[in-house]
């Protein structure tokens, strides 16, 4: 006898459920987004879809979004170049060299442990670090703290693209006259594009959700970046209901498009450290 | 493979193909130095910074920062201070709640799912959603939501005829708000991992044990849960460390409200940092924060290794 519960119909009715309560929150948000006041607290089901939320959302002379929208583009992009460019050439090293245990395993566990600490940790210093450099208020200051944020998952991510690549391709290239320089950069990073890309989508991402080192790095729109920006307006005007679903559905839409790319790799990059070793 | 001479030295050798020669033997060096900067200037100093901060006055005077020792004095304020009490009991709770039931849950749903012919990517994306969208847009569909009014659960109630509470804003109801909220941003986390870790077990025992005449019952019993248990341990560790981390959606949703309900370690940290402004006793709390992880970290990283042994 089969245990009833465990048959196909029940099985997928049970994760409709969970499917369903995943998604009820966000076309909640999204339909509130689309409504005129009068529809949201009249609670009827029927009502006409206007754009007017967003407008208003992204009108300059009403809001300061379109600024911080900016200002988190320019936060996820640099902190995407920089993460990229530290973790490619240290994933490299450590994949490629003979370090001794000591070293990778300092590293990596450094690496790790940063990675598990509330970032309501590096709070205090990094203040302090902003403050004497001048940067506090910027997207520099936000990018530094990004930068923490994002180096742990991205250098994981790559050591495991190189890894998967065979030593003796390299060192064919370097037999045939190359430097190690240009083995790298002609032969071994052109085959890891596929891991620089998911990398770089998830520090653009983790980037672009963060909230906490933004808020206390910046007091302005000049460095603040968009999850600051609807944390004020839901606790300024916390009946504006409209905008603020439409504030949250924008700040959702670069997620939504990652969904649908890369998933495998995000998945890694989310579990670090626990698929492998 | 042969080594791959390339050091033939002499003094005929051009000075740029010499340098390219030493750039080329030190490569693993120069490679590595950027990671190894960032990490003296973004991790090794603010550890410093962060110790020296805990046993001091810091504050900043006319863009100066200024420093004023005054030893463990932060450790007799977090001793006499009401919140740090409420705030840890209210972590402690939160973590505990929020492992248990995720655990519970993502282990039902990733064996359900495993089971599945059909289906099974609508499923997988789905779930990757909550982790993906910023926390912040998590916590603003919550509030709409859970909004006495006009928000989705109360409307719902109100179709059969129950009156909602106010969720958030009532002292008993908040905790398991928030929880609740948790529930739908974090149970995809592990059951992520745990859905990898059931892919990647060994198909034939299973059939062998069919074969041998075992019920589905007695499989996942005696075979897949054994099998499962590193994954399981793994996930769990996991998430607890990452469930300190709680900030963004509560923030939002009650600010540690209604009273202390909701207050947790690491927005009352904020709080004495940005609110308050006390920077040293704000430092020394998110030092004891970082050493209770640490342990965690620690006991994770033994069970990690025994696992793998």
């Amino acid at each position: 006898m089969k245990n009833k519960f465990f048959e196909p119909f029940f099985r997928h009715v049970f994760l409709m459920l969970v499917v369903l309560f995943t998604l009820i929150p966000i076309f909640f948000t999204f339909g509130t987004s689309l409504k005129y006041f009068r529809d949201i607290i009249s609670g009827n089901l029927a009502f006409t879809p206007t754009l007017v939320n967003y407008q208003r959302l992204l009108d300059p002379s009403q809001s300061n979004f379109l600024r911080l929208t900016f200002n988190s583009l320019v936060v996820a992009a640099g902190t995407m170049v920089v993460v990229l460019t530290i973790s490619s050439l240290a994933a490299y090293s450590l994949s490629r060299f003979r370090w001794h245990k000591l070293w990778s395993g300092l590293l990596l566990g450094i690496i790790l442990f940063i990675h598990m600490l509330p970032p309501v940790t590096f709070l205090g210093p990094f203040y302090l670090i902003a403050r004497s450099l001048n940067i506090y208020d910027t997207v520099l200051a936000v990018i530094m703290g990004h930068i923490i944020l994002n180096l742990p998952t991205t250098t994981w991510i790559l050591l495991d693209f190189f890894a998967e690549i065979p030593k003796e391709l390299e060192e064919a290239a370097m037999v045939d006259g190359a430097s190690r320089f240009h083995a790298f950069t002609q032969v071994l990073l052109p085959m890891i594009q596929p891991g620089i890309a998911a990398a770089g989508a998830l520090a653009f991402i983790f980037s672009w959700r963060d909230f906490l080192f933004s808020l206390s790095l910046t007091s302005t729109p000049r460095g603040m970046t968009i999850p600051v920006g609807i944390s004020s307006f839901v606790q300024e005007y916390s009946i504006r209901y409209g905008e603020m679903a439409a504030g949250a559905f924008f700040a959702m839409i670069p997620a939504l498009l990652m969904v649908a790319f890369a998933q495998r790799y995000i998945v890694k990059g989310l579990t670090l450290g626990a698929l492998k070793g | 493979m042969k080594p791959t001479s390339a050091s033939s030295p002499s003094s005929q050798v051009p000075l740029t193909s010499r340098l390219g020669n030493f750039i080329d033997r030190t490569f693993q060096y120069w490679t590595i130095a950027p990671l190894i900067i960032t990490l003296l200037f973004l991790v090794a100093y603010p550890s410093v910074q962060l110790l020296r901060m805990s046993v001091s006055e810091v504050d900043i005077v006319k863009g100066k920062t200024v420093w004023e020792f005054v030893g463990l004095k932060h450790l007799e304020t977090a001793l006499q201070d009401p919140v740090v009490p409420v705030a840890l009991k209210n972590t402690l709770i939160f973590v505990i709640a929020v492992v248990l039931i995720e655990t519970a849950l993502s282990l039902l749903i990733s064996i359900l799912v495993s089971r599945s012919k059909h289906l099974v990517g609508l499923y997988r994306t789905v779930m990757l959603i909550p982790l993906l969208i910023p926390p912040i847009a998590i916590g603003t569909m919550w509030r709409l939501m859970y909004d006495y009014n006009y928000g989705f659960i109360n409307q719902v109630l109100d179709l059969i005829g129950i009156a909602g509470p106010t969720w958030t804003a009532n002292p008993k109801l908040a905790l398991p708000s928030i929880i609740l909220v948790d529930l739908w941003h974090w149970t995809s986390f592990m059951f992520l991992i745990i859905l990898a870790g059931l892919e990647s077990l060994p198909l034939e025992l299973n059939e062998a044990a069919r074969v041998d005449g075992a019920s589905e019952d007695q499989i996942f019993r005696f075979i897949t849960l054994p099998l499962l248990r590193p994954t399981l341990i793994t996930a769990v560790m996991l998430r607890t460390i990452f469930a300190f981390k709680v900030f963004d959606e509560i923030f939002l949703l009650t600010g540690g409200g209604p009273g202390t309900a909701t207050e947790v370690v690491s927005l009352y940290i904020y709080k004495v940092f940005s609110g308050q402004f006390r920077l040293g006793y704000a430092s020394f709390l998110a030092l004891g924060l970082a050493l209770i992880i640490s342990v965690f970290v620690i006991f994770y990283r033994r069970l990690g290794q025994r696992a793998h042994a």
